[in-house]
């Protein structure tokens, strides 16, 4: 069952993107990604696929086009990176206001100033609350999985969402894995076709989108577009059971990694979980109740199932590979942070902002973070929970 | 095609209906309504349309003007917009998604704002890759829709509100940028400046000939504003014609690289008859300000002398 092969992220991420066969790509080359409309450029010209592939000439362009494209009645993908996606911003907001269920990969790099092409979350936090959903990937094989289900969530009726599916620039990107990937009948048959219900294209109802909206309806289109945001945790999960029973392999909207007796654990997303399970495994080794929380879908935010998940530890470090530079601490710190004192969840909590620019993560800086959350167990009131790991001293 | 007013109006009723909030003696309506009445009954059009005047007073929810498909997302991107959807039909047509027997055609809409400022880029890739398009500028020479800023669409002296006619700097400094000519450096297979003058004739037959030319097209065409020139409403018309008949705003077309001027006028009239009645340019008619209708007019002389010699060496 199943295809082994050997792929970097991008070429992962494009291969899906060659099975889901899209009928409009547009995209904007920048490193990190570019590999990807570089791969699906060749797909398309050597008539592997039967995608338009519309090279724009700047990353707003390319989300206009897919916007355009996707309300004509099509499926549109793109792929992008940092300053890409910040170029996008404008029309991403669009995107999600018109309920348009497109599907990006983002290859997540440092934002700009200074210039900087290596990884860090700082892109994908500048569209938190952009009405996306938002996946991400751990590994190659994620990247791949997690963009096989996205047009199957995105698209349904309940949700009507964009979606991107996240994985760190270079790390995951451009580092060749072992991988199992689904034959192409396997995933049309579980992509399926794309039947929208409102679409320009269609002559016999002709349909005017995107309206000026003021004060009588605005309100309640964006409740609308907050109800389906709820939606689609249950949508994401329905999906995840499908795609257990095709490959066996499970998903949830939160992995726990040794965390059911954990006293300490760390909070993370993308490919630093992968380095964190090695600690937490090398910490249990020595008697240490280390555990992992890795969070793979963060917009809905699961913020129950992580208050549930970490109820029994007594310290947890949120890592976040983005400052929110607003003196307090990282964004998903405060995600967890706010989703915890909801549900009742009074664990002492502490934000780690690490890895900005590429600045690479090591296994001995995991696990400093897990021994100050030994000391950190035994306080009443934590006095510094705005902190750095692997930041230089000099 | 034969050109005929009352048939087509007849025969072709408005794809652009009444009720939307456009101002009394705008340019604009007209022109979009006209080149509308420029597709085949039995063809569909989807329409993607810049923020802008004729955005925000056409379809504000739940009611809209178009009974064509409409789409617009925001200022600077109308033409990749419409380059997606255009895409996506390209797309669908081949894989047979799409019903064999129908024709959709792709318009997009911009003011001079969205088109010769912000929307640039956008309209400039859209171009060079060959959509199968129209893009239509709607040309009023500021940034109405925020309240009379300069664009680079302003004629030079023009007063509006970001480039005033001051003490020291007597309106905007600067000269109108050339967005058609721009257009024609891209080599599209049609590239047209016009207005609604002569009964429509002119942009009916333009908009068709833009409308069924495969590949990327271009239409330039004058949208005066009442509010933004300072002119009476109901002048709307003789403000068109002034702009023809003095050769501020020449009517002309590119077809695969050839010039041809469609309408030369028998006597050139003097810029004053176009300047006079609008407000914009009042200042220019204060005793000591003749060397700036003097130089409005050598502009307007040496641009239409260039568009005759183009259209001499293009033949």
């Amino acid at each position: 069952m199943g295809i082994r092969e050997r792929l970097s992220g991008n070429e992962a991420a494009a291969t899906a993107m060659k099975q889901i066969n899209p009928d409009v790509v547009a995209a904007f080359p920048i490193t990190p990604s570019t590999e990807i409309p570089q791969y699906f450029s060749t797909f398309v010209d050597n008539g592997m696929v039967d995608t338009e592939f519309v090279a724009v000439e700047s990353e707003h362009s390319a989300m206009s086009a897919c916007i355009g494209a996707e309300a004509a009645g099509a499926r549109a993908m793109t792929a992008t990176s940092a300053n890409g996606l910040s170029l996008m911003w404008e029309m991403i907001y669009i995107a999600s206001g018109m309920r348009l269920p497109i599907v990006m990969s983002l290859v997540n790099r440092a934002v700009s100033g200074p210039l900087n092409i290596h990884n860090d979350h700082s892109d994908a936090m500048g569209v938190r609350d952009s009405g996306w959903i938002m996946m991400f990937s751990e590994t190659n094989q994620e990247a791949y999985d997690n963009l096989l289900m996205a047009h199957r969530i995105a698209e349904n009726e309940k949700v009507l969402l964009p979606l991107m599916v996240c994985q760190d620039g270079f790390i995951t990107s451009h580092a060749i894995e072992n991988i199992e990937l689904l034959e192409d009948e396997k995933v049309k048959e579980f992509v399926g076709e794309y039947h929208p219900k409102h679409y320009l294209l269609n002559k016999k109802e002709p349909i005017a989108m995107g309206p000026m909206d003021l004060q009588a309806f605005l309100f309640e289109h964006k409740y609308q577009q907050a109800e389906a945001m709820r939606e689609a945790k249950q949508v994401i999960l329905d999906v995840a059971k499908d795609f257990e029973k095709l490959t066996g392999r499970k998903y949830g909207l939160i992995e726990e990694y040794k965390l059911e007796d954990a006293e300490i654990a760390i909070v993370c997303m993308n490919s630093t979980a992968g380095t964190t399970k090695e600690v937490v495994d090398s910490l249990r080794e020595k008697g240490i109740k280390a555990g992992l929380l890795k969070i793979r879908v963060f917009r809905p935010f699961p913020a129950e199932e992580i208050a549930k998940a970490l109820s029994n530890a007594k310290a947890v470090a949120v890592l976040d590979k983005a400052d929110s530079l607003n003196g307090v601490g990282g964004a998903l710190f405060q995600d967890v942070a706010a989703g915890m004192y909801v549900n009742k969840n009074n664990v002492n909590l502490v934000s780690y902002i690490y890895g900005i620019g590429g600045r690479d993560t090591t296994e001995k800086e995991i696990e400093s973070v897990f021994n100050d959350l030994i000391e950190d167990s035994k306080k009443d009131k934590i006095e510094n929970p705005y902190r750095y790991m692997g930041l230089r001293k000099e | 095609m034969a050109y005929n007013m009352k048939e087509i109006v007849a025969e072709r009723p408005s794809r652009f209906t009444s009720g939307h909030r456009m101002c009394a003696g705008c340019g604009a309506p007209p022109v979009a309504r006209m080149i509308l009445r420029a597709l085949k009954p039995e063809d569909h059009a989807v329409i993607a349309n810049a923020t802008g005047c004729m955005e925000v007073s056409s379809f504000i929810y739940p009611y809209t003007s178009w009974t064509d498909s409409y789409i617009h997302t925001a200022f600077e991107c109308a033409a990749a917009t419409c380059a997606g959807a255009e895409a996506a039909y390209k797309s669908m047509k081949k894989q047979g998604k799409l019903p064999k027997d129908e024709h959709t055609k792709f318009i997009a809409f911009g003011g001079d704002g969205g088109t010769y400022d912000i929307g640039l880029q956008s309209l400039s890739g859209a171009m060079e890759r060959g959509h199968d398009m129209t893009y239509v500028c709607y040309d009023n020479g500021a940034y109405m829709n925020t309240g009379i800023q300069r664009s680079s669409a302003t004629p030079k002296f023009a007063d509006t509100t970001t480039s005033p006619a001051g003490t020291v700097i007597p309106g905007k400094m600067q000269a109108r940028k050339d967005l058609t000519e721009i257009m024609e450096a891209h080599h599209l297979p049609y590239v047209a400046q016009t207005a609604a003058y002569m009964n429509f004739k002119d942009l009916y037959e333009k908009a068709e000939k833009a409308i069924y030319t495969e590949g990327p097209t271009f239409l330039n065409v004058l949208s005066p504003c009442p509010r933004g020139w300072g002119y009476p409403t109901e002048d709307l018309m003789e403000i068109n014609k002034l702009a023809v008949e003095t050769c501020y705003w020449p009517l002309y077309e590119v077809e695969n690289g050839k010039y041809k001027i469609t309408y030369k006028p028998a006597k050139k009239l003097p810029i004053e008859e176009f300047l006079k009645p609008q407000k914009r340019f009042k200042h220019l008619f204060k005793p000591g300000n003749e060397w700036m209708i003097e130089e409005f007019q050598k502009e307007v002389d040496r641009r239409w002398e260039d568009l005759l010699k183009l259209e001499q060496i293009s033949q």
